[in-house]
């Protein structure tokens, strides 16, 4: 149920929907949103590895 | 024929000559009896993660949607950016439901969602639905392939009217209906290889290469106007922007692998697991479709709306001219032709795919179920390469004599019925409880009241829907999927009571979906 996590992450807007903190010159409403690309694939790769070598 | 781009025109020919050779070749790639169905239409299951990972990456991020989003950011800012939260729940999604789904197909043979579902409930008009609905749903999608490829070819200069104008899009079309027609799905997986890897190289590319010559992101955010960057506050009394952006991406990522053509890539995968780790895989695709929405923005700092050699193709394309105009502004006439080299192979793969899917279900959940329920082997196979020729052949035609908006607006409407499949078949591949005509019921009350719904909005995706003093305007789909369920949830007990006959026999066991 860690998927959880990764809906509610980015399916909630006005969580994420700010220009500040700016990085590398991109707002935050955009690098927020990349970053999580990463993190629930490192989320759903986890889950894989903990299900699968049973 | 004057403002031809040359250079990028040979590339731009070169690649699609050797793709083209690639989807015949492909026939005689893991070897299998093309004359039956499920190696014809499903690669013969033999798909292990890595191609599953370029076919399913293909069929998901299509030439469409790499026009498509960047324009909407283009024209519209920061809610074309729901397509990253959109491709970040799909995959917990294929994680959960679709291994199952994929171990059932297997053990059962089942090669479609409509073969699924007559097994699962023993509705024959339940499958129907399901097929009818996957059929209808994707042949506007096959449509809007073929735009992006008219995109391209109007910005490598070939432009006009009349037949000559065509003629690119229908060698196009001719190629990719002979090469669908010898090798079924081994085709499309294939080329998704190549087409991949340029799209890759294309995205990666821009998004370095761009920022670099505009002056950086920051610049580039800058020169966005302010009500663009970001989601507009919503007013009082209603979810406004952030309601319909949130059921926008949830909605679109419940839909997605309903699709025909995105559950046979499913289908085709080797295992079960082949599917779960792709689904730990694919993001990798969602960062590039990130990058590529952000393209958008790159073409309004670059300011190419106002240049004048792109005048004639945004008066012919719209918004959808933004990324060839910023491409061909932003890099040599060589990497252009491989820039649009990649995004019109991106069609031609999922335009396989999908007329592949569609004919798949014609043949198994229409012709056999309802005209000749004894075919053989041959006979099914040779139907679904008849139907997938036709299917194309149809899809070419709109393109070719309805103005594009109208495809666009079909898209719309696809995706809303598309998700009435929902409970029968997501929901099926975990219980056997709803009812199956309450199911039918459900399925029809939805796609009844998406379409008005969708109808009333003007065929925009998002409806108001007003409740108690607050609007909360969603994705329409969204809305009927939630109206779907609960239809079907209250007649089941109630079918159930008042039908004396024992419910039909379902073929499929609970074992049948473990690995």
């Amino acid at each position: 149920m860690l998927f959880l996590v990764q809906f509610i992450a980015v399916l909630w807007p006005p969580f994420y929907n700010s220009a500040e903190p700016y990085w590398m010159g991109i707002p935050f409403f955009y690098w927020y949103q990349m970053l999580w690309v990463l993190i629930s694939a490192v989320l759903t790769a986890l889950i894989y590895w903990a299900t699968t070598h049973k | 024929m004057q403002d031809v781009n040359w250079v990028a025109l040979t590339i731009f020919v070169l690649l699609f000559a050797f793709i083209t050779w690639l989807g015949f070749a492909a026939a005689h790639w893991r070897k299998g009896d093309l004359n039956l169905l499920h190696e014809w239409g499903l690669g013969g299951r033999r798909f292990g993660t890595v191609v599953t990972w370029f076919l399913v990456g293909g069929d998901v991020y299509t030439a469409y949607t790499f026009i498509a989003v960047p324009a909407l950011a283009f024209g519209a800012g920061a809610v074309a950016f729901f397509a990253v939260p959109y491709t970040i729940v799909i995959y917990p999604i294929l994680f959960l439901v679709f291994p199952r789904l994929w171990q059932v197909c297997h053990k059962h043979g089942y090669i479609t969602a409509g073969d699924f579902v007559r097994g699962r409930f023993g509705n024959r008009w339940l499958a129907l639905a399901i097929a009818i609905t996957g059929i209808v749903a994707t042949m506007p999608y096959i449509a809007l392939q073929l735009v992006g490829i008219q995109v391209v070819i109007g910005a490598l200069g070939i432009s006009g009217t009349g037949l000559g104008a065509d003629l690119p899009l229908i060698i196009a079309f001719a190629v990719l209906a002979a090469f669908t027609y010898s090798s079924g799905l081994r085709a499309p997986a294939s080329i998704a290889i190549v087409k991949d890897i340029l799209i890759y190289l294309t995205a990666f590319a821009a998004v370095i290469v761009i920022p670099i010559e505009l002056g950086g992101f920051g610049k580039i955010f800058a020169a966005v106007p302010a009500q663009k960057l970001l989601l507009a506050v919503p007013g009082p009394q209603t979810t406004g922007a952030y309601g319909a952006y949130a059921t926008l991406a949830l909605g679109s990522a419940l839909a997605l692998f309903l699709y025909p053509h995105t559950l046979t890539g499913i289908l085709s995968a080797s295992s079960g697991r082949v599917v779960r780790r792709n689904a730990a895989l694919l993001p990798g695709y969602t960062f590039m479709l990130g990058l590529l929405a952000l393209l958008g923005f790159f073409a309004i700092a670059a300011g190419v709306k106002g240049l004048p050699e792109f005048a004639a193709g945004f008066k012919q394309f719209g918004n959808n001219f933004a990324v060839p105009a910023l491409l061909l502004h932003g890099f040599p006439s060589w990497f252009v032709g491989i820039a649009f080299a990649a995004i019109g192979i991106g069609a031609l793969v999922p335009a396989a795919i999908m007329s592949i899917a569609a004919a798949n279900l014609y043949t198994r959940n229409i012709h056999r179920e309802f005209i000749n329920q004894n075919p053989t082997d041959r006979q099914e196979a040779q139907m679904a390469k008849w139907v997938s020729l036709i299917v194309k052949l149809g899809a070419l035609v709109f393109i070719l004599f309805v103005p594009t908006k109208y495809a666009i607006e079909l898209q719309l409407l696809g995706g809303i019925w598309i998700i009435q499949t929902l409970p029968a078949v997501m929901l099926g591949v975990y219980t056997r409880w709803f009812n199956s005509w309450a199911l039918l019921l459900g399925w029809a009350v939805g796609t009844y009241a998406g379409t008005a719904m969708a109808i009333a909005a003007e065929l925009k995706p998002a409806y108001p829907l007003a409740f108690g003093g607050y609007t909360f305007p969603g994705y329409t789909a969204f809305y009927t999927l939630l109206l779907n369920l609960v239809v079907a949830a209250v007649l089941t007990p109630l079918f159930n009571a008042m039908s004396a006959r024992k419910p039909a026999p379902d073929q499929t066991v609970a074992a049948d979906y473990q690995a």
